[in-house]
């Protein structure tokens, strides 16, 4: 308790101080104070619009691949195969993420030529969420009773479209809960992320540009040690990062509560 | 920037969930000439898209390995016990044994101080904690869990960093410095701190498996240990903490596995250059960690230079494949003796 006490008192006493218009709206600026040395100015937005492209990309790529992932699970799911992907599943949803960031790093980075970019920060982001959805998808498909199915099966329409019109709509919450949830967790990934966006000062003008996020921009802000006005920008980008993350969940948690437990242990 | 093209990923990439399909569909294949339906189609599509995890893990394996081999073929298996890391051309050498053991220590750290307070935490949360207490406090367990990791990272460099110095590393060896392990100057800034940050991160992931673990026991143990006239701790000896064993130390493991994989926390409060230096002699140094190394060293390196991150990368996604595998084989025995309550 006392940690995270004291993380979110640090965070938001430290990060007020930070808070401007020009914080919230600005692009990065270095300027010269009287004294010769280095000072940080300017303001974080385009880390913030990073982060949002990042996850909306993110949730794009992964969401339907998991609930597919998700509905093969649970629907096809009960045989030696099955069972295996299961299993695999939970293991990478547990894997080191600066590990799927070297892959991606090869693959399209390099491999493919596509940069650093930040199509290549979603996908690398994507790989660390699609388990996740997965298991979140399969747990809330099976949370809908046998009775609806076989209800919509004796109408006689084909398996695909039970599944899909009557089951997954039935499941619909559970679904969109663990998906805000693991929205929620990529976003303040930043591991993959060093090896996979690169960065960038100026507002996103394509996905297969560089870009900015606000958890990689804290990590270089606290390594800024010579330039003042570096750490009051990391606590006001942590501020920003942490009612992000926070608010969904506790929007997510607080309109489903006492449901999906299930669901939720997946996250 | 220098790596190959993988013309080789590509084909594994579509031929694993495509054999696999051609199977089932093979299965069924009277009903395949009395038309293909759609619904095998959608089985086929379900089928290929589950299988992805298993082409994802298959392709992290291969490219690791491919861009390791350079480094593995150059220095053999002393890459795993040397100790430089020279970055300069001409004389290159690495070594990743520093980085293993820093990996291994602070793990070791996060988890022994981890499964102490996850433990408190699991046994008040199912065994004595009021009902109007058990679900907000659950709550806030797993919204630390939801804390970002460069959060925690960033409070242990400014905050934390600075109690642990005052009031933990000054005492040790102020009195224990004769002991090696806390030799050293009181900087905050080291190994020690690393696993601490480490052991508040994997709290919640160690708390919670072990709760639901606890929860899963059948009552009828904590009822049996009453009868017999053993006290509330003895219950939960016992009773609960014997008989769910297997899926505490199931959930210490998964602990372990998040430790040994995080990066960014510990890269920012560690604070070691890599170098024979780092090798973790005294919790009071400052350490590199396998991740963190990557983490800092794939900017623009190249040639073999860009191959040793690979090899660690290597190291490390072996560590997590036992590690994982290993903690959910443990995790799912129990669960399944006691009829899966966690589902």
């Amino acid at each position: 308790m006392i940690p995270l006490a004291s993380i979110l008192f640090e965070v938001v006493r430290n990060g007020a101080t930070a808070l401007s218009v020009q914080f919230l709206t600005g692009t990065p600026a270095l300027v010269t104070l009287p004294t010769g040395n280095a000072a940080l100015a300017g303001g974080i937005a385009v880390s913030i619009e990073g982060t949002l492209v990042l996850m909306g990309l993110t949730a794009v790529i992964a969401v339907p691949i998991g609930l597919l992932a998700g509905v093969y699970l649970a629907e096809f799911g009960d045989n030696r195969f099955g069972r295996s992907i299961r299993f695999l599943n939970d293991v990478l949803s547990e894997f080191p993420s600066i590990v799927i960031g070297i892959l991606v790093y090869s693959i399209l980075v390099v491999g493919l030529r596509v940069g650093f970019s930040a199509f290549a920060g979603g996908v690398a982001l994507s790989i660390i969420m699609l388990p996740i959805v997965t298991r979140t998808t399969e747990e809330s498909i099976k949370l809908v009773p046998r009775s609806v199915r076989d209800a919509a099966m004796a109408l006689g329409i084909r398996k695909w479209r039970a599944t899909i019109s009557v089951v997954l709509s039935t499941a619909r919450s559970g679904v969109v809960t663990g998906a805000l949830l693991s929205v929620a967790r990529i976003s303040g990934e930043s591991a993959p992320l060093l090896l996979t966006i690169g960065t960038s000062s100026y507002f996103l003008s394509g996905l297969n540009q560089q870009v900015d996020a606000l958890p990689v921009r804290i990590f270089l802000l606290s390594s800024e040690n010579y330039v003042s006005g570096a750490q009051q920008q990391g606590w006001g980008a942590a501020l920003i990062l942490i009612v992000l993350v926070l608010c969904l969940n506790l929007a997510v948690r607080i309109a489903t509560r006492g449901k999906y437990g299930a669901v939720r242990s997946r996250i | 920037m220098g790596l190959p093209r993988f013309s080789i990923l590509a084909t594994t990439e579509e031929a694993a969930p495509a054999k696999r399909a051609e199977d089932k569909v093979s299965d069924t294949f009277l009903q395949k000439l009395k038309g293909f339906s759609s619904d095998d189609l959608f089985e086929f599509l379900a089928t290929s898209i589950g299988s992805l995890v298993l082409v994802i893990l298959i392709v992290t394996s291969v490219v690791l390995t491919r861009g390791s081999l350079a480094v593995f073929g150059k220095f053999g298996f002393g890459f795993l016990t040397g100790t430089d890391w020279n970055t300069s051309l001409g004389s290159e050498s690495y070594g990743a044994l520093p980085y293993i053991l820093g990996t291994l220590v602070t793990a070791g750290i996060a988890i022994s101080v981890g499964i102490l307070i996850s433990l408190g935490i699991a046994i008040f949360l199912s065994e004595m904690a009021p009902s109007f207490l058990r679900s907000p406090l659950s709550q806030v367990i797993e919204l630390l869990a939801a804390v970002p990791s460069v959060i925690y990272g960033f409070w242990g460099l400014f905050v934390f960093r600075f109690w642990v110095r005052d009031y933990l590393e000054t005492p040790l060896s102020t009195y224990l410095g004769w002991i090696p392990a806390f030799h050293g100057t009181a900087t905050g800034y080291d190994i020690l701190t690393a696993g601490l940050v480490l052991s508040i991160m994997i709290i919640p992931t160690v708390s919670s498996v072990s709760k639901e673990t606890m929860m899963a026991v059948p009552s009828s143990q904590r009822e049996a240990a009453y009868s017999i006239g053993a006290t509330r701790w003895e219950v939960v000896k016992l009773g609960v903490l014997r008989y769910g064993r297997s899926g505490i130390f199931g959930a210490a493991i998964l602990g372990l596995g998040r430790a040994v994989g995080e990066t960014m926390a510990v890269t920012m409060v560690i604070g070691g250059t890599p170098g024979p230096y780092v090798l973790p002699t005294s919790l009071l140094k400052g350490g590199v960690t396998l991740s963190s190394l990557i983490a800092t060293e794939f900017g623009d390196a190249t040639g073999i230079h860009l191959s040793a991150p690979f090899g660690l990368g290597i190291v490390l996604f072996l560590f997590a494949l036992v590690i994982n595998v290993f903690a959910r084989l443990m995790v799912w025995r129990v669960f399944k003796v006691t009829g899966g309550i966690v589902e």
